[in-house]
């Protein structure tokens, strides 16, 4: 597990502790079953407030991501292969949300709005390609 | 919860100064932060808890018990540090821990070296020609050695340097690891806090202005920074503090939600630290 807290960051330190943990759990590096470390070990660990810990696994507890069995801990839940493709799937929704209220202060209309997005769509598949190929294509 | 501090009602007068209505709860396991411009009434509220001042009125409960009935016992049970650390100038450090170890029951020598290792103090120097850092280092190397349940200390990080200061953090919460010990400390340096503290009560002209959870603290104040035309009667009752400025005004919110709705443009609106709450605060509202 990794988490690193951005004293800099608008969101509050529980809120980038969860969004931290469930991008992990989400993509596959925390494994489901995994332990976490206690509430009270991770604010040491990171120097924070106990209180900010405890809510923050209470929340990813609440939404499904993690288990906590008394007096063994909290584990990463077992995930339904359904749910996460749900839980991703939001997430794209949201950030093209973020992305349209953008655009609609900028008063671009919604063809513009996708032809950016195929544009940008196609740019990060040639992103993925081995750097000559992506030369070649891009002749 | 159970709370290893609390405070009902709280009253001191002296000349020109009253503390009053004091009044919080620090549950067992956590770190609170008494936060407060000098003279505020920091280390009076600690002098009352420690029993080193008659209150006027109102109540302490320490570990559940009446802080007077029981004085010796719960004294027992605290590690403590003053703001001030007093010991006697001509002796050394060693000769010192040998006149205060036999006051604790539970004086833990292997503990205490250990903490002297770890600070890197030097046992035989005299106390008089010890920096105020070293000494402070030394009044908690022996308030942490006999197995206090609780550890109060009265501005302990003054004197202190930021190196120093972050290890000390590491120190306390190592320290409420068990779930049972709790730590009690006042301070200035308020960036100490902003991460380690669980619970934040802060202290001006002798009140409390709150006492709440850190996170809670965090999440509802803002710092909000515009032009004068923002500054309209309607808006007066979301401003705790103002500072004005020629070209615009900053002000302290205790309402970041709604201040984030109402100034969507033309203003900026940060998250404000403890030393924010606390400068504006002084600068008027001062009801939070």
């Amino acid at each position: 597990m990794k988490i690193i807290i951005a004293n800099s960051s608008p969101d509050p330190i529980y809120e980038q502790i969860i969004k931290q943990i469930k991008t992990q759990i989400i993509s596959g590096e925390l494994e489901e079953g995994t332990a976490l470390p206690s509430i009270r070990k991770l604010a040491q660990e990171l120097n924070i407030s106990v209180i900010t810990t405890k809510r923050s696994y209470e929340d990813l507890e609440r939404e499904g991501f993690i288990d906590t069995v008394a007096g063994k801990g909290s584990f990463v839940a077992v995930q339904n292969k359904e749910f996460l493709r749900e839980k991703r799937m939001k997430i794209v929704e949201e950030k093209l949300g973020e992305a349209i209220s953008e655009a609609r202060m900028l008063g671009l209309g919604i063809g513009e709005l996708k032809e950016m997005l195929g544009i940008l769509y196609d740019e990060e598949g040639i992103d993925s390609f081995p750097e000559n190929e992506k030369e070649i294509s891009n002749v | 919860m159970e709370n290893i501090i609390e405070i009902k009602s709280l009253r001191k007068e002296y000349d020109g100064f009253t503390l009053e209505d004091v009044s919080f709860e620090l549950p067992y396991g956590y770190i609170m932060g008494l936060i407060g411009p000098n003279g505020a009434g920091k280390t009076t509220t600690i002098k009352l808890i420690m029993n080193l001042l008659r209150r006027n009125s109102g109540e302490i409960n320490v570990f559940g018990k009446d802080n007077l009935e029981h004085e010796m016992e719960i004294k027992s049970r605290i590690g403590f540090v003053y703001d001030t650390p007093t010991f006697y100038e001509h002796l050394n450090l060693k000769q010192m821990k040998s006149i205060i170890a036999p006051f604790y029951t539970n004086w833990d020598e292997a503990m205490f070296q250990g903490y002297i290792r770890e600070f890197e103090l030097p046992l035989k120097r005299k106390i008089k020609a010890l920096s105020r850092g070293m000494l402070m280092k030394f009044a908690l190397a022996i308030a942490l050695s006999h197995h206090a349940e609780l550890i109060i200390m009265d501005e302990p990080t003054s004197g202190l340097d930021p190196v120093f200061r972050r290890e000390l953090l590491d120190i306390l919460s190592a320290l409420i690891q068990d779930e049972k010990k709790s730590i009690l400390f006042s301070t200035h340096v308020t960036s100490d806090l902003e991460r380690i503290a669980d619970y934040i009560t802060f202290i001006n002209k002798g009140k409390v202005v709150f006492s709440r959870t850190r996170d809670e603290i965090l999440e509802s104040y803002g710092v909000v920074k515009g032009g004068k035309e923002l500054l309209r009667e309607e808006n007066n009752g979301l401003f705790a503090g103002l500072r004005e400025h020629k070209y615009g005004f900053e002000a302290l919110t205790p309402n970041l939600q709604e201040a984030r709705r109402k100034f969507k443009t033309g203003a900026v609106i940060e998250k404000a630290t403890l030393e924010d709450i606390m400068f504006y605060t002084g600068k008027g509202g001062g009801n939070g």
